[in-house]
């Protein structure tokens, strides 16, 4: 997909006064952020697994290039094909040479945000070739041409409306009277779609969620069951995957399944976790008769050996854009490509760069909740300081905003001199704003007093307060 | 280079690594041949053989599930049939060759067409038998072969599955122990971890069943469980 991250401020301004994405924002935070909380208070190992699932996590990256090869070599053993991709064109091609080399003209897909990273579904397009994605949220995107607005939940800012408008636009060969009007309907309608595509698909494409060096496995996590019909039933099976997504043993997976679901949608499990190592053996009725595996690199070994290192932990849960209020205002397609949040507030300006997502890792409050209830305690927020230093030694602001943060930067590096001016300020507003108690207008406060006042302070500094505290307390 | 050769060195540079160091291989596939458990959670420990039973079924039945407890193998077929006839489901049932789902008494409930093989589009309940029943969050573990065909576990409407009580274990690690003796390292094509039937959240607020997978799910369990877990 084409990314349009460079354009976040105005891709926030029209979701902030889009209705039916902010009443779709509101249901998905709170359902999301109850059940989690809810299915953890369940499970009293889990702050415990989440310390595991980091260490795990970081372990498998620490000696990345082994637990890859054994991969290789176990998943070989099992008859598997083991492509490497260095780019996402490299991926892409690899892909369509696999679907040209079987006369490929149907390719169902489960969903995998890798293959959102390197736009699949258009080169596979272009040479002719019809790709369904099965998911339904990313087959409700794929007919409305839209991009995902959340990596487990990707159509959640569709009304019902909106949807039924688009089935009727698109499946034409269905009774143009039949009703169609309630969730139920809906997805029976897409079922009896899709199925039909599942049963006709040459090539079937899933992501993974992890491989597993162990046993040469991949592993998909769904509730739908897309992504079993759509690596059972077709012909080949492709699972296109990123170079750190492999774990050493299935008890470290185990671990890892724990926290996923979890912190993901809030259930215990999800309905469908399924292992698959190679293709239909000799004996099999059924399965595909080859098994690819795509192992795409795309820019994360260069983050190995930098501080950005830690994001690759990420499993893809989605918890910490469900818990981020900066999301919750927007949503995902703000922001402007695959990975929306706090992770792809990190994760953005690494793949694409900074100059093409710099707004991203400035679209934060630093509240931290994301890193707080992030499975594999990725530091979200310090690596998006990070990104704000890279940019501004890479001089990337304005020249007012480089001042005003220059200035900043004295002020807080000289104790004195800030609690002078901070008084001098604090009195100064105090002054001006008694008669209301608020201002409508500040200078150099527009991005603030635009949307709401801001309230006057009553004339002592917080560090007063605190020292008068601190002697109310020794007294 | 090869692009394999160029994107190992890439990720060497990265972690500080050089690729000749058969120490840190050979220490790696040390930990690979004896898996470490991680934090197992209490919730099964140390449970009477019933109360993982107890445990698993609830888990299954909050996810729409049926659950059938039956006395011994032989009365299976009976309960298949009364589950269909009340959820007025087509007396007809498709099954790989798995030796204990050929050896029931299928006589026992005439009228009730058993079909084998992989599944049909055409196909209204497929029959699969568990390999392992999970208690932790009630997840089946199921295995793909001509036993029981992968695709019988998500092509037909309804899903039925056998479960030995005898089969019932703690966490997923007691269930890896279970994979590991039947197959050694060489797992068959698809290991299926199956919690409930089908469903999805996308359309709407609301959890609806059936997506693409099977509408509905019905697991009998048979047998007693086994006394004493360790023996697992």
């Amino acid at each position: 997909m084409q990314p349009t991250s460079a354009s976040f401020k105005s891709n926030a301004r029209a979701a902030l006064t889009d209705r039916a994405l902010q009443s779709a924002l509101a249901d998905l935070q709170a359902g999301f952020v109850a059940r989690r909380a809810a299915v953890k208070s369940r499970l009293p190992e889990f702050e415990a697994l989440r310390e595991e699932g980091r260490d795990i996590r970081d372990h498998a990256l620490a000696n990345l290039d082994v637990y890859l090869e054994i991969y290789e070599e176990r998943a070989s053993a099992a008859g598997a094909k083991v492509h490497w991709a260095a780019t996402a064109e490299d991926a892409r091609r690899i892909v369509l040479d696999i679907c040209r080399e079987v006369g490929a003209r149907l390719v169902t897909k489960g969903k995998s945000m890798i293959s959102e990273e390197i736009a699949l579904n258009a080169h596979l397009e272009a040479a002719g070739l019809e790709v369904v994605e099965t998911d339904l949220g990313e087959y409700l995107l794929q007919i409305r041409r839209e991009s995902p607005s959340h990596i487990i939940a990707p159509a959640i800012h569709l009304t019902m409306d909106q949807i039924e408008a688009d089935f009727r636009r698109r499946h034409v060969h269905l009774a143009r009277e039949r009703k169609l009007a309630d969730p139920v309907r809906l997805v029976d309608e897409a079922r009896q779609v899709l199925r039909e595509k599942f049963i006709r698909a040459d090539v079937g494409i899933t992501g993974a969620n992890f491989l597993v060096a162990e046993t040469g496995s991949s592993i998909i996590v769904t509730n739908e069951g897309n992504g079993d019909l759509t690596q059972s039933l077709a012909r080949v099976h492709v699972v296109i995957a990123s170079i750190d997504k492999v774990v050493p043993t299935l008890e470290d997976a185990a671990a890892l399944l724990r926290l996923l679901a979890r912190s993901a949608t809030g259930q215990e499990f999800t309905a469908y976790t399924t292992i698959s190592t190679g293709p239909r053996r000799p004996s099999d009725p059924d399965g595909p008769q080859a098994y690819h595996v795509v192992l795409l690199d795309n820019g994360r070994s260069e983050l190995l050996g930098t501080p950005f290192r830690e994001v690759l932990r990420c499993i893809r849960c989605g918890a910490c854009m469900n818990h981020c209020p900066v999301y919750s205002a927007v949503g995902g397609q703000a922001y402007g490509w695959v990975y929306p949040g706090p992770i792809g507030a990190v994760l953005t300006p690494l793949l694409l760069g900074i100059e093409r997502a710099g707004h991203l890792p400035n679209a934060s409050t630093f509240c931290g909740r994301c890193e707080s209830v992030c499975p594999v305690k990725i530091p979200l927020t310090r690596l998006m300081r990070h990104h704000r230093e890279t940019e501004f030694e890479e001089r990337r602001q304005r020249p007012l905003q480089r001042l005003a943060l220059k200035a900043w930067a004295f002020l807080a590096r000289h104790p004195g001199l800030y609690h002078v001016s901070a008084r001098f300020l604090i009195v100064f507003l105090s002054a001006l704003g008694r008669s209301r108690g608020a201002f409508r207008w500040l200078p150099f406060a527009g991005g603030w007093t635009r949307h709401r006042d801001f309230p006057a302070p009553q004339g002592r500094t917080f560090q007063q307060l605190w020292a008068e505290h601190q002697r109310g307390v020794s007294r | 280079m090869s692009t394999r050769e160029a994107v190992l060195a890439k990720v060497r540079a990265g972690i500080g690594r050089v690729a000749s160091d058969p120490g840190r291989r050979a220490a790696i596939e040390g930990r690979l041949r004896s898996p470490a458990r991680h934090t197992v959670p209490a919730r099964t420990a140390s449970k009477p053989p019933q109360e993982l039973v107890a445990l698993l079924r609830a888990f299954l039945e909050s996810q729409t599930a049926t659950v059938i407890e039956v006395a011994s193998s032989e009365l299976v077929p009976g309960a298949i049939a009364s589950y269909l006839r009340a959820n007025n489901l087509p007396a007809r049932l498709r099954a790989g060759h798995d030796p204990l789902i050929v050896d029931l008494p299928w006589g026992t409930a005439p009228g009730l067409l058993l079909e084998r093989g992989p599944a049909q589009a055409s196909d209204s309940t497929g029959l699969t038998r568990a390999l392992a029943g999970v208690a932790e969050t009630g997840t089946l573990i199921l295995v793909s072969g001509p036993e029981n065909p992968v695709t019988l576990n998500f092509l037909p409407e309804t899903h039925i599955v056998l479960l030995a009580a005898a089969d019932i274990v703690g966490p997923y690690e007691d269930a890896w122990v279970r994979l590991r003796k039947r197959f050694g390292q060489a797992l068959p094509r698809t290991v299926n971890m199956i919690s409930g039937p089908s469903c999805t959240g996308d359309i709407g607020s609301s959890i609806i069943r059936g997506a693409h997978g099977p509408r509905r799910m019905c697991v009998v369990i048979f047998g007693e469980p086994l006394r004493d877990q360790s023996a697992s």
